[in-house]
């Protein structure tokens, strides 16, 4: 081998499939004799359900059945909610697959129609006649908090479902009140549509022979699809086989399991006959998860010279109208504990109150928690500098945590695993040419043109993360992996992976892992996911995860099948095995390198077990379970130079500069892939995503005609920089990338654009920026007698 | 309804529902899954296909409204077993991630580039509005097409 498979951007081993059009994804699988469920949907966001009349449906051509929650009984428990976070007085409100008795937003399920094509399913689903009592609505978690709000939950009271507090109030509250400066803001983290290209799907088929159920679905975890049908439907775990086929991306949307996945399952069963349901986009932006949507009233305290102190937030996070798989974990335990951000702060305080709204419901969205944490902490950041006059990549500069190797433990009780924090930051600035830019920044200015720069500073926590921490924090689940590398006599391998990756190029960089340490050609390695009987168990590709968690457990499992092939090898050399050497795939006797077993050779021998050393099984296979011993935590400085046109608030985005550090890269090509996708979902929250809802729960970002998705036109080519520092408790050093660029984008381009704006006086604007949003500001800013 | 048309190059008829939508008849009648929908109100471009030549969202026309036209799907698009270079540049270059888009990605950037080769970066990244991808942020897709885009204005 000439250059080294690790580190290597080979093309993708998934592509053939998907640039031709013949990968199948879930609505692309047919089954004879198929039924198709359209559900019918509250369009009103609170109201008392009256009366369901099904009977025009009923009789309508092509139509088998119409059931409602009453014809449902107890054939199908509620969602759970799979994070109870502890110590927080946490409420778990029933969430039924079809509504009882009371809807509690847009698109809550009322009535499900099984027809013989979709068409006719959903014109009989327009024609059951619901009868509703419309209630008020409350949208807005901070209001929904209040006294007054509409109950949304009866067992809900005051529709607080928790309030988690992480540290000391009083201990922070000396800190505030010693410091030189204390800056604040109230931040608007808005509710953002995860939009995976692909609509949900799920198809289910029952054998009633064998009591088998198969659900064909769109998850990003199908371990934990099963275990939840399992649960809801109560057939036995081993009797429900769930396959997440070609999956369109995901971002933290097909985390959850739904009600509808939950329907198709209980109509297989009921009808005898497979039954589909694939979602429509507008369906998407009302029923599949919705993420962010906190109202968060932030502090920092720093000194005049420029040491920060401490930092302190009241979020309220908007959970919808029903609490979400794991909802409660996200604004909690993935957004508190990464307060202290890459700096030297000793000070944090964070209470979290998760409120019942009649939204849909919210989940982890691509970054879950760790964006919101990033964006507050980077922009009371700048704050502070505008506050004491220091520019705003000297502060950073003054505080970042000094380069470390192997454990710094923080004040939020974390302890990152590596970090050089400086470097990556000085790389970056030096690629953005940081202080030329502040004079070019000054001569447009003396022209009327408002340049502005943001840089962002962060680190994450990431590759989900010890299971023994993740029963501490209340996840009911492990957050371990397991994989098998399954050789065949022929040499050629199937890797077998419980993780289930929907577009992050795993079958390439987790073929390159094999390669790397077996010497296997990276051609020769099939990675197999995403259906639960042909794979071992696994908890699911979320929390950039997959290649930390499930790359360890194919790199241990590969290092014991190298170790048998050693000791198999020495013995078909009759040599001695401390005088086996290995290099690129072949196993060679110290002296005589003309005698070598291949490690096919070996496999095959392995397979055939004509000759076996004492005591050494046949077979050429092993397995591992992975239990991660800490989170890794990936990190970097992005950069964006904006010019904002102060005469129409149009943004113009002119360079991005992102250097991350995830460890060693593994396929640069697909790092560097992630970071884009990850940057411009970050950038289009700051600029132009947002769910708007009216006052009474009506979302009126429907649909792609109002929902701002980001387009190529936005967006320059981005500068990419990376520096390598390895985590020191992985098998092969790697960190997580798939949610850096969207932690770092949204405060880089946010702050970016305040910058530009500091000469006329704008200090606050409420995200997305929208052109609207910036000319009205600049014009008030104007009216106050603002800048110069 | 009767409708007949030619799609990859195979004729096709079939009787259908009149409302039925050119996407949901290659999906659904003709097995043409390659084609996918994204968003149902002709912004995000999955279901591009080739109509007599021309790019156009299947998503937006009836199946009747195809009647005798010539139809290519991205099954169609490869030529005598070999990727069209527009597929071939979108996997070297790194052009895809969930795959979702890729075919009408591809579909729209292919007639494109036939009919603009030598295409600027600017050119390219306006012309692609019509067409959402969520994962790759675009840099790759621009990327792709340009390579495409500066070998059709070389040859």
């Amino acid at each position: 081998m000439t250059t080294r498979i690790f580190g290597s951007g080979i093309k993708r081993r998934e592509d053939p499939r998907l640039i031709t059009g013949e990968a199948r994804y879930t609505d692309d699988i047919k089954l004879p004799g198929v039924l198709h469920m359209a559900v019918v949907r509250s369009p009103y966001a609170h109201a008392n359900i009256v009366s369901i009349d099904s009977s025009a449906a009923e009789a309508m051509d092509g139509v088998v059945a119409v059931y409602t929650s009453e014809d449902i009984g107890d054939g199908l428990a509620g969602l759970p909610t799979a994070w109870l976070i502890p110590d927080s007085d946490l409420k778990t409100p029933e969430h039924p697959a079809l509504a009882k008795g009371k809807v509690r937003y847009v698109g809550d399920g009322v009535a499900i129609v099984l027809a013989d094509d979709r068409y006719r399913a959903q014109d009989a689903a327009d024609a059951v006649v619901v009868e509703y009592e419309e209630l008020p609505a409350v949208i807005d978690p901070e209001e929904a908090a209040g006294g007054g709000a509409p109950l949304i939950h009866d067992d809900v009271e005051g529709n607080i479902a928790f309030r988690w507090v992480m540290g000391d109030r009083e201990a922070s509250d000396a800190v505030f009140d010693a410091a030189d400066v204390v800056v604040s803001e109230r931040i608007l983290q808005q509710r953002l549509l995860p939009t995976a290209m692909e609509p949900r799907a799920a198809m289910a088929q029952f054998n009633g022979a064998t009591q088998e159920l198969t659900l064909w679905c769109t998850s990003q975890n199908p371990h934990i699809h099963r275990f939840i049908i399992s649960a809801v439907t109560g057939l036995n775990e081993n009797k429900v086989r769930v396959i997440a086929p070609e999956v369109g991306g995901g971002f933290g949307s097909k985390i959850p399991c739904y009600p509808d996945e939950a329907l198709v399952s209980w109509a297989a069963i009921k009808l005898g006959v497979p039954v589909k349901w694939t979602e429509t986009r507008s369906e998407n932006y009302l029923i599949t998860i919705h993420g962010r949507d906190h109202v968060q009233h932030v502090e920092m305290a720093a000194s005049n010279d420029g040491k920060l102190l401490g930092v302190r937030a009241t979020v309220y996070a908007g959970m919808g109208g029903y609490l979400s798989t794991a909802a409660p974990g996200i604004p909690t335990i993935l957004h508190g504990l990464l307060y202290v951000g890459p700096y030297t702060m000793d000070s944090v305080f964070c209470e979290s109150i998760g409120v019942m709204t009649n939204g849909t419901p919210t989940d982890a969205y691509r970054g879950a928690g760790r964006p919101e944490a990033t964006f507050l902490l980077e922009r009371m950041v700048d704050n502070v500098a505008r506050e004491i006059g220091m520019d705003p990549a000297e502060l950073r500069r003054k505080n970042l945590i000094p380069a470390f190797e192997d454990g710094y433990e923080v004040a939020t009780t974390l302890i990152y695993d590596s970090g050089d924090y400086p470097t990556a930051f000085e790389k970056a600035l030096g690629m953005a040419g940081y202080d030329d830019f502040r004079q070019a920044q000054a001569d447009a200015l003396a022209e009327g043109r408002y340049l502005g720069i943001g840089v962002t500073a962060y680190t994450e926590m990431c590759g989900l993360g010890p299971s023994q921490v993740a029963g501490a924090v209340g996840f009911q689940g492990g957050l371990w992996e397991s994989a098998t590398v399954r050789v065949t006599p022929t040499g050629k391998v199937q890797a077998l992976i419980g993780a289930s990756p929907h577009g992050q190029g795993s079958e390439t960089t987790l073929a390159q892992i094999i390669s790397e340490e077996l010497g296997f050609p990276v051609e020769d390695i099939e990675v197999v996911h995403g259906d639960t009987t042909e794979t071992p168990m696994g908890w699911g590709t979320y929390g950039s995860r997959t290649t930390p968690v499930t790359g360890a457990a194919l790199a241990h499992a590969s290092r014991k099948l190298k170790e048998k092939a050693r000791v198999l090898a020495a013995h078909l050399m009759e040599a001695n095995v401390d005088d086996i050497e290995y290099a690129d795939g072949s196993f060679s006797v110290k002296g005589s390198p003309d005698q070598a077993q291949s490690i096919q050779d070996v496999a095959l021998m392995a397979h055939l077990a004509w000759n076996m050393p004492e005591g050494m099984d046949p077979g050429f296979e092993e397995s591992q379970f992975y239990d991660p011993p800490n989170f890794v935590y990936p990190f970097g400085t992005h950069i964006a130079i904006v010019e904002v046109d102060a005469d129409t608030g149009e943004i113009e985005l002119q360079r991005y500069i992102a250097v991350d550090d995830c460890g060693p890269q593994i396929n640069p090509e697909i790092v560097a892939g992630q970071i884009h996708g990850g940057v411009v979902q970050g950038v289009a929250q700051a600029l132009c995503e947002g769910a708007i809802y009216s006052d009474d729960g009506q979302l009126l970002t429907g649909s792609m005609m109002d929902y701002c998705m980001p387009k190529a036109d936005m967006f320059p080519n981005f500068e990419l920089g990376e520096t390598v520092t390895p985590s020191p408790h992985h098998p092969v050093g790697v960190k997580g990338v798939g949610e850096t660029g969207t932690i770092a984008s949204t405060p880089t381009v946010y702050n970016a654009v305040l910058d530009a704006l500091t000469p006329l006086g704008v200090k606050q604007i409420d995200m997305p920026l929208t052109s609207a949003k910036v000319w009205g500001a600049i014009q008030q800013a104007s009216a106050n007698g603002g800048g110069h | 309804m009767q409708v007949s048309m030619t799609v990859n190059g195979v004729a096709q008829e079939a009787d259908v529902d009149p409302r039925t939508l050119l996407v949901h008849f290659l999906r659904e009648a003709l097995d043409l899954t390659g084609t996918k929908i994204g968003c149902d109100t002709s912004q995000c471009g999955a279901c591009a296909v080739h109509l007599n030549g021309k790019v156009l969202k299947s998503c937006t026309l009836l199946a009747v409204q195809a009647d005798g036209c010539e139809v290519t799907t991205i099954e169609g698009l490869a030529e005598g077993g070999e990727h069209h270079p527009m597929q071939t540049a979108f996997w070297e270059n790194h052009g895809l991630q969930c795959g979702y888009c890729t075919p009408g990605m591809i579909m729209a950037s292919a007639a494109f580039v036939r009919d603009n080769p030598g295409a600027s970066e600017a050119e390219i990244r306006h012309y692609l509005e019509g067409n959402i991808c969520r994962c790759t942020g675009y840099h790759n897709i621009v990327k792709a097409v340009k390579q495409v885009a500066d070998a059709a204005a070389g040859a």
